[in-house]
């Protein structure tokens, strides 16, 4: 069987690859790409590891197939930062100790950055319901929404 | 070289600080490598066949289907893997729990492995290789499998720990008894005596990270490995015995682990990567799926446990007794020992028999998940607590209180406690605002204790001061949850330095000493005791090279704000030297300064837990809410109080989904039905409110910042606190974990009717 070309763009920068029909967006991006901050937690959907932005819209990136990023924008992890400067949720998260072993929050981040994109002033139970896709084993998600709340509060500039 | 490791009251200028982790920026921009996150040149992909069958006979493997298929590069089975463990039987059964020899034991036990050069290649060897099965009758649950009806799983094992030793093979691998005084003499004093029978279902730690590790192994003798583990060196060993390698020969490297609560303090697939890459020469990688997770590693025991208390109307307990069943999947364990060695440790009783019982069934085989085996124990003690407190009429804490142990008493599994935590945890919760809470319809209120012994161990540290004064910090215990941060604080303290100046790496195991693992909560008391001495010994060497650059006598200079200064009035116009000008010199003053530690840990802190939850439970479809949750802990001296609170803060959210929902589900079959995240439903954001944390720090007098291991304990209590609650809030005594919807319809419904 012959790889599929496609031409996408991630965080900005146009990028190609090629891919058997199988693979999927993850594995794309970890195993061809080297942008391996989402994670594979489950292969399922169920655990948000792998939270990326298509288009505009948060998905699990093990559901979408590699070759489905065709003429997409692609947003992950490695572009949430501008160059050295935090955003403000990566910041949040550092100063609230919102992680612990570190390994969801990558995909905690992408999905709370989609909920403050659409819904600057959320409250806690919006975000505990938004962020309900993400699963995290270490901390109890206290200090996760708090982290969210404070973000929220810094981006609003109130 | 000797360190006196005695606590000592003292100010501090970092510890107790919450600075951001040191690895932080990593986690937060996706740079950080995880298991699953590294790769070596010419790797293959490595896949494993699994048993379909909860028992079965293998009575032969073909592979030769698989070894045909182009992009295969490597097929092992048991063969691969000769017996080397020379009559150690612990050993043995990790090697035969990495892969299968004479039966499979468990749906998901590894039979043959593959390595080819993509996954769906691996993929289709599997499909290729052949394997017979005499399927054998099976067991799946604790109390079926210490019947006498019941299928035996091996025919090795005899009851341990009983006289005289049994002459037939039996499930029930052995038994063990903890306790004093004299319960039936105890039991004949008491007014009140409630006796109950509990079940908890299997859970597993859940980590979001799987299993992942690259293996390469030379012709030469010499390997490497990446791995997401809790203890490098310990990994080391077990496989290098299993595989015959010199120790040294091995360098293992820890990952970021994402996760791991005990369950990655076992060896899985490691030494079969090793065994792949032995046979193809290629490195191998393995990254299990989720399904492979749930089947074949972690999980924790499924148990049944008898408790019978008795006390005086006045509230003094006057025995207790019990009797407790623990899985183990196929190989013996210690997990029923623990039981009953933590289940009535949080009291002062003058009659107490704990006995625990180590049961073979065809599950995967039990691994450490946090505070093993205390949880499970606390529930059913705590629960029939709370019973006895309710029937001779006094409150729940107060009965506790005036119970509990105290440092002078005599522990039910043998030790005499020093100062601990338990009765300032239960006056804590006593004064806490939550007792006091209004409570609304179909709302109740619960509370519980737990305890965890803690561990020490063998820790070995490095700290390497630069050329500007800045250190670094290698240690060999594994960060699973800011321990870096932690250490860094300490190493920050002693050199009177700040704490940006200091970084803290994990070191490979051929870049360190031997380290135990990251288990027992250990890590940050082991490693700041080691950090400290290793701060300590570089100290003395700053002060020597001071005193050289000065001329004067060493006994002269002190250390002081990360600078050294001569004490003596007749050095009084000399400068102090800051450890960067000592540093920027070294050259000439006897080279490169470090200072190194070497150490066994002793004297880690017992520790003690009280938790407060409310809940509502919704009579018509059983499903209960957690309104609200208080984690009162005993921390000895909290470094990092951010990280503290984390702990206390996840090991509640363990426990609450293990309380209400987790559990492993078996069909008839023996295969387990549930084996990924959509079905074992672990607590998701929406299911929790905050969790409120209260640090009591009650000073260890074993570490000379007085630091108790902070992990394990909270996930002790909730199990029996949420019990609690949901037992005053349905109006029905719940005996049966999780306490799932079905389980509390039932539950509502045999009250009615009854």
């Amino acid at each position: 069987m012959s790889a599929i070309a496609v031409s996408t763009t991630i965080n900005g920068d146009e990028v190609e690859f090629l891919c058997q029909a199988e693979e999927t967006l993850l594995d794309v991006l970890r195993e061809r790409l080297g942008l391996t901050g989402a994670k594979e937690g489950c292969g399922t959907g169920d655990c948000g590891a792998c939270s990326v932005m298509v288009d505009g819209r948060l998905v699990c990136a093990c559901l979408v197939l590699g070759a489905e990023a065709e003429g997409r924008s692609i947003e992950t992890i490695e572009g949430m930062a501008n160059g050295d400067e935090l955003h403000p949720l990566q910041t949040k998260f550092l100063e609230h100790a919102a992680l612990q072993c570190g390994v969801c929050t990558p995909g905690f981040l992408v999905a709370a950055k989609a909920l403050l994109d659409a819904n600057p002033d959320p409250t806690e139970e919006e975000i505990r319901f938004w962020l309900a896709g993400n699963l995290c084993r270490c901390t109890g998600y206290d200090k996760i929404v708090r982290a969210v709340q404070d973000a929220a509060q810094e981006l609003r500039g109130s | 070289m000797s360190f006196d490791a005695k606590y000592k009251a003292q100010d501090y200028n970092s510890v107790g600080t919450r600075p951001v982790r040191p690895d932080g920026v990593d986690k937060v921009t996706g740079r950080a490598r995880y298991g699953a996150d590294f790769n070596m040149p010419g790797q293959l992909v490595g896949r494993v066949l699994r048993s379909p069958h909860a028992h079965a006979r293998i009575v032969s493997i073909d592979t030769s289907g698989a070894e045909r298929l182009k992009g295969v590069k490597a097929v092992v089975t048991a063969a691969d893997l000769p017996d080397l463990t020379n009559g150690d039987q612990t050993l043995f059964d990790i090697l035969d729990n990495c892969m299968a020899r004479s039966k499979a034991f468990y749906d998901g036990h590894a039979v043959a492995a593959v390595a080819a050069v993509d996954a769906k290649t691996a993929r289709e060897a599997l499909k290729r290789i052949e394997v017979e099965y005499e399927v054998l009758p099976h067991v799946i649950d604790v109390d079926e499998a210490v019947k006498p009806s019941a299928p035996v799983l091996r025919d090795d094992v005899f009851t341990g720990g009983v006289e005289p030793k049994p002459q037939t093979p039996s499930n029930i691998a052995n038994r063990s008894e903890f306790g004093h005084g004299d319960v039936d003499e105890g039991f004949a004093e008491a007014d009140v005596i409630v006796e109950r029978s509990f079940r908890t279902e299997q859970t597993h730690q859940g980590y979001i990270e799987p299993h992942a590790c690259v293996a390469s192994m030379n012709p030469d003798g010499t390997a490497d490995m990446w791995v997401c583990t809790q203890g490098h060196f310990v990994y080391r060993q077990n496989c290098a015995d299993l595989l015959g390698l010199d120790v040294s020969k091995l360098r293992v490297t820890s990952s970021e682990i994402g996760g791991g609560f005990g369950g990655k303090t076992h060896v899985w697939m490691e030494p079969v990567a090793l065994a792949l890459s032995r046979k193809a020469g290629r490195p191998v990688k393995i990254v299990m799926s989720r399904n492979e997770v749930f089947r074949a590693s972690g999980p924790t025991s499924a148990t049944s446990i008898d408790v019978k208390i008795g006390a005086k109307k006045d509230g003094t307990i006057t025995a207790a007794q019990a009797t407790l069943r623990y899985s183990c999947g196929p190989y013996e364990d210690i997990w029923g020992e623990f039981g009953a060695k933590t289940s009535f440790a949080c009291y002062g009783l003058k009659n107490v028999k704990s006995v625990g019982y180590e049961v073979l069934v065809n599950r995967p085989k039990a691994a450490a998940y946090r505070a093993p085996s205390a949880p499970m124990a606390a529930f059913a003690v705590e629960s029939t607590i709370d019973e006895l407190a309710q029937k001779i009429g006094l409150d729940s804490i107060e009965f506790r209180i005036k119970n509990a142990a105290k440092e002078g008493t005599r522990s039910s599994y043998g030790p005499v406690y020093g100062p601990i935590g338990i009765g300032p945890t239960l006056e804590a919760a006593q004064n806490h605002p939550h007792m006091k809470a209004p409570l609304g319809k179909n709302q109740g209120r619960g509370m519980a204790c737990g305890f965890w012994f803690n561990f020490g161990g063998q820790t070995c540290t490095d700290l390497n001061i630069g050329s500007d004064g800045t250190a670094t910090l290698a240690v060999g215990t594994v960060d699973v949850g800011g321990a870096r941060a932690s250490l860094s604080l300490v190493a920050a303290e002693e050199l009177g330095i700040p704490y940006e100046n200091v970084r803290a790496v994990v070191a490979d195991t051929a870049s360190l000493g031997y380290n135990d693992m990251t288990d027992g909560s250990r890590g940050t008391f082991s490693s700041s005791m080691a950090t400290i001495s290793a701060a300590r010994n570089a100290v003395k060497v700053l002060r020597e090279r001071a005193a050289l650059t000065w001329d004067i006598p060493v006994e002269d200079v002190i250390w002081e704000d990360g600078c050294a200064k001569a004490t003596d009035k007749k050095h009084g116009n000399l400068p102090p030297l800051t450890i960067a000008d000592i540093a920027e010199t070294a050259g000439k003053t006897g080279g490169p300064i470090a200072g190194h530690s070497e150490l066994v840990a002793d004297g880690a802190g017992v520790s003690f837990a009280t938790h407060i939850c409310d809940v509502e439970v919704d009579p018509e479809t059983g499903a209960t809410k957690i309104l609200r949750y208080t984690v009162i802990q005993d921390a000895g001296k909290a470094v990092h109080p951010d990280y503290v609170e984390g702990q206390y803060q996840g090991g509640a959210a363990q426990g609450i989904g293990w309380a209400l929902n987790e559990e492993y589900i078996y069909g008839e079959d023996g295969r387990l039905q549930n084996p990924g995240f959509l079905d074992y439903r672990i607590p998701v954001c929406s299911d929790l409110p905050m969790i409120d944390t209260q640090i009591l720090e009650i000073p260890n007098p074993n570490h000379p910042y007085g630091v108790r291991g902070v992990g394990e304990t909270s996930i002790v209590p909730p199990l029996a606190a949420i019990a609690n609650a949901v037992s005053n809030a349905a109006g029905v005594r719940m005996t049966h974990i999780p306490m799932s919807p079905p389980r509390i319809l039932a539950a509502l419904e045999g009250e009615s009717e009854g």
